[in-house]
């Protein structure tokens, strides 16, 4: 939901970004308030998902200019851990397996590590499987999944609903799903997408990066940037999407260009 | 990431000191006076002396093994000190008469042998170089009719019991370094577990190399004849030092009908430092013989320590239905290298075995799994299941797989399973993008690595491993 007076959560200017000295964000801008959805699109190789990276602060990406103010602070400042305790989330692409770490120790490490930092009180393992089981109806779960390893032999569905699980425990302000779509079949997709409209609200904001519209059927964007060689080139409204889904990216880099010259 | 991770692994060695403590430590060098003289200075009965003498022939026409995946540079066996023991009185009766220095030092290694160690229900026979220290809770444990005592007192207590099982697993032809521990071995801990007797508490035994010119050549031997049940507990930690010492023992377990031996180590040795100076070169010898039918053979090891470990705690599966187990974590970090892991030899029937190996490398470290499992003609229904799998931290680390399986009986069912994973940067930032710090995500990570080994540990054990791996791998984060 589009509000101009609702409280500005991230402001990105200028921000350029380079792994092993070759630059691959080169300049983006971007606001995102409280309440908002913003799609970020774009080709293969264009930045997104290391823009979504770089916001969580990924340690293999270096910032070489540019701000990037979360709620008002200095979000490069921040370790990813700070970053994640001050309310910013991640959803991995690719989420990492580790054998051997139940899934529940993880969610109640992580929950339990966040709750401390916010000054809240911790869950043991008991209150917090209650809680957790009740988060996962959300995502249609089974409860088989705590016992597991974390995402360890898990189908590309599961490790998706296991990261919107974790945004559900976490609950940030600012949510940046970077690719969920992806490897998801239309019932998964239908459950992932259920998810975050549920846990979306006016207090805080998701930012979804995806390759296709069909996310943006079940997830309403207030914005859609397309992302083009490390730089947002346009921003529209949810229609721009389905331009793109129907003429490609080409056009928005020569308007872009054309711009330019 | 490597300087976050470089700085997880170095923590420093807690168990370096060195106790001033005056020894009698024989002249270097290796000969047949050298070994009637420590036979004579153990008061040794002839038959020994022999079993002694016939090693040391034996060694002599033997050559070092090659094949492990380990490089050290050759050890001159005349230059290393074959008997060390602290000077004190021959006998004690009580831990009062016990050199007040000696208990000092295994306070600062926290081990519990003065009486109040009741509490910690552990009954623990000490060995300080060569020579068996103390051993506590002898007169309760004789009401069951169990013996666990000092090698050298059983030779002279239970001599027709040590002369019975002394080489019946491991011969003294064995290996190289099993001869060598037949020839000169000093002392170790002898238990016995008579028939139908459930060993009401854990036995422990804690070894500790003191002297730095001398070899640790000690010789344990546990015998559960049938229906006994024993829970057996080893550790070791040694002092700092820039020279290499040798550790060279033999452990020989027996289970006869129906007996159950649970045989558990936490292996601390010095490691070297940083750069591969110093340390123990752990060339262990360690072979269970499940000797009846429906007998059970269970090793579980972490190894944290020696600057080379080498390795196979075994089971020979000879009753039919028995049952063989190998449970190891093997962590190495900076220069260590280690060379283990297990052999099971099926030779009855309906024999059982099961290997889960964890290995984990850090720094520049080498860690190999080694293991053969043998299927005999006669072992129909054999059924073996192997799991080996290494983690890697950072990236000059290596970690490798040598599975042997000789099978002849086609009735046998042999299954083994290999897995690599790597704590690396994508991994560490999963868990901090979700808040978690690194100290503590590389800490979970390795505690699920472990989690099958360590299930399998006594209680109490198990917290002092996972306080040793947590030790060896966290550290302050930069």
């Amino acid at each position: 939901m589009k509000n101009d007076d609702a409280t500005e959560l991230l402001d990105v200017d200028g921000l350029t970004a380079a792994i092993d000295k070759h630059e691959i964000l080169r300049g983006i801008k971007l606001n995102v308030r409280a309440g908002e959805v913003h799609a970020i699109m774009g080709p293969n190789g264009s930045g997104k998902s290391t823009f979504a990276k770089v916001l969580a602060g990924h340690p293999a990406y270096e910032v070489t200019g540019g701000t990037v103010r979360f709620e008002g602070a200095d979000l490069l400042e921040l370790s990813p851990e700070e970053r994640a305790r001050a309310g910013v989330f991640l959803g991995f692409q690719y989420p990492v397996e580790v054998p051997g770490v139940t899934n529940s120790g993880f969610l109640r490490l992580a929950y339990n590590t966040v709750q401390l930092a916010r000054g809240n009180e911790e869950l043991d393992p008991l209150e917090f499987d209650d809680f957790v089981r009740d988060k996962m109806q959300l995502l249609e779960m089974h409860p088989d999944f705590l016992e597991r390893s974390l995402n360890a032999g898990f189908s590309g569905g599961e490790k998706k609903r296991n990261e919107i699980l974790q945004m559900a425990l976490l609950e940030p302000r600012l949510a940046i799903l970077d690719e969920t779509d992806s490897g998801l079949d239309i019932d998964a997709l239908r459950i992932v997408a259920n998810g975050v409209n549920q846990l979306h609200t006016d207090q805080n904001a998701v930012v979804l990066v995806t390759h296709y519209q069909r996310l943006l059927d079940y997830i309403e964007p207030d914005y859609v940037h397309v992302m083009e060689n490390g730089r947002i080139i346009k921003t529209g409204d949810k229609s721009l999407a389905h331009e793109l889904e129907s003429r490609g990216y080409d056009w928005v880099a020569r308007e872009y260009s054309e711009r330019a010259a | 990431m490597s300087a976050v991770i470089q700085n997880l692994v170095n923590q420093p060695y807690k168990h370096g000191f060195h106790t001033d403590i005056e020894s009698d430590v024989t002249a270097r060098g290796l000969s047949e006076d050298v070994i009637r003289g420590i036979s004579a200075k153990k008061n040794e009965p002839e038959w020994l002396l022999e079993f002694r003498l016939k090693a040391y022939q034996h060694w002599l026409t033997m050559t070092e093994p090659k094949w492990p995946n380990v490089k050290y540079p050759k050890i001159d066996f005349q230059n290393i000190s074959y008997y060390s023991a602290p000077k004190a009185k021959a006998t004690k009766k009580s831990m009062d008469e016990v050199d007040p220095e000696l208990l000092r030092t295994f306070e600062k290694l926290g081990v519990p042998m003065h009486e109040r160690a009741a509490l910690a229900g552990v009954a623990v026979d000490v060995i300080f170089d060569s020579v068996s220290v103390t051993t506590t809770y002898k007169e309760k444990l004789a009401e069951f009719g169990i013996v666990f005592c000092s090698f050298s007192e059983a030779v002279h207590n239970h001599p027709e019991l040590v002369k019975q099982y002394l080489g019946s697993v491991v011969p003294h032809t064995d290996n190289f370094y099993a001869a060598l521990n037949s020839a000169v071995f000093t002392d170790g801990s002898f238990c016995f577990i008579p028939k139908g007797v459930k060993c009401p508490m854990d036995l422990s035994t804690y070894f500790r190399i003191n002297t730095e010119e001398s070899g640790q050549f000690e010789r344990t031997l546990i015998v559960a004849e049938e229906g006994a049940s024993v829970s057996y507990l080893e550790g070791c930690t040694a002092p700092q030092f820039d020279t290499n010492q040798l550790h060279a023992a033999v452990v020989e377990l027996v289970a006869l009908d129906n007996a159950d031996i649970k045989y558990s180590t936490v292996q601390n040795w010095y490691a070297g430092d940083a750069d591969g100076k110093g340390g123990i070169y752990n060339f262990v010898t360690k072979r269970g013989l499940c000797k009846g039918v429906n007998s059970k053979i269970s090793w579980t090891q972490v190894e944290t320590g020696s600057a080379i470990t080498w390795k196979y705690p075994s089971c020979v599966l000879l009753g039919d239905n028995s049952v063989g187990e190998f449970y190891s974590v093997a962590l190495t970090n900076h220069h260590q290298q280690a060379d283990t892991g297990t052999k099971m030899v099926h030779i009855g029937k309906n024999t059982r075995s099961r290997i889960i190996s964890k290995g984990i490398s850090a720094g520049q470290s080498n860690n190999s799994y080694r293991g053969l499992v043998k299927i005999g003609t006669r072992a129909d229904g054999a059924r073996n299941y192997s799991q080996c799998d290494s983690m890697l931290i950072g990236d000059r680390c290596g970690a490798h797989t040598f599975p042997y399986l000789q099978v002849a009986n086609k009735s046998a069912t042999v299954e083994h399973e290999a897995s690599t994973s790597k704590i690396g940067e994508e991994q560490l930032f999963y868990f901090s993008s979700r808040g978690i710090e690194t100290e503590e995500a590389v800490s979970m990570i390795i505690n699920g690595f472990v989690r099958d080994v360590f299930i399998h540990l006594p209680m109490e054990f198990a917290v002092e491993a996972t306080k040793l791996l947590g030790l060896k791998l966290e550290g302050s984060v930069g």
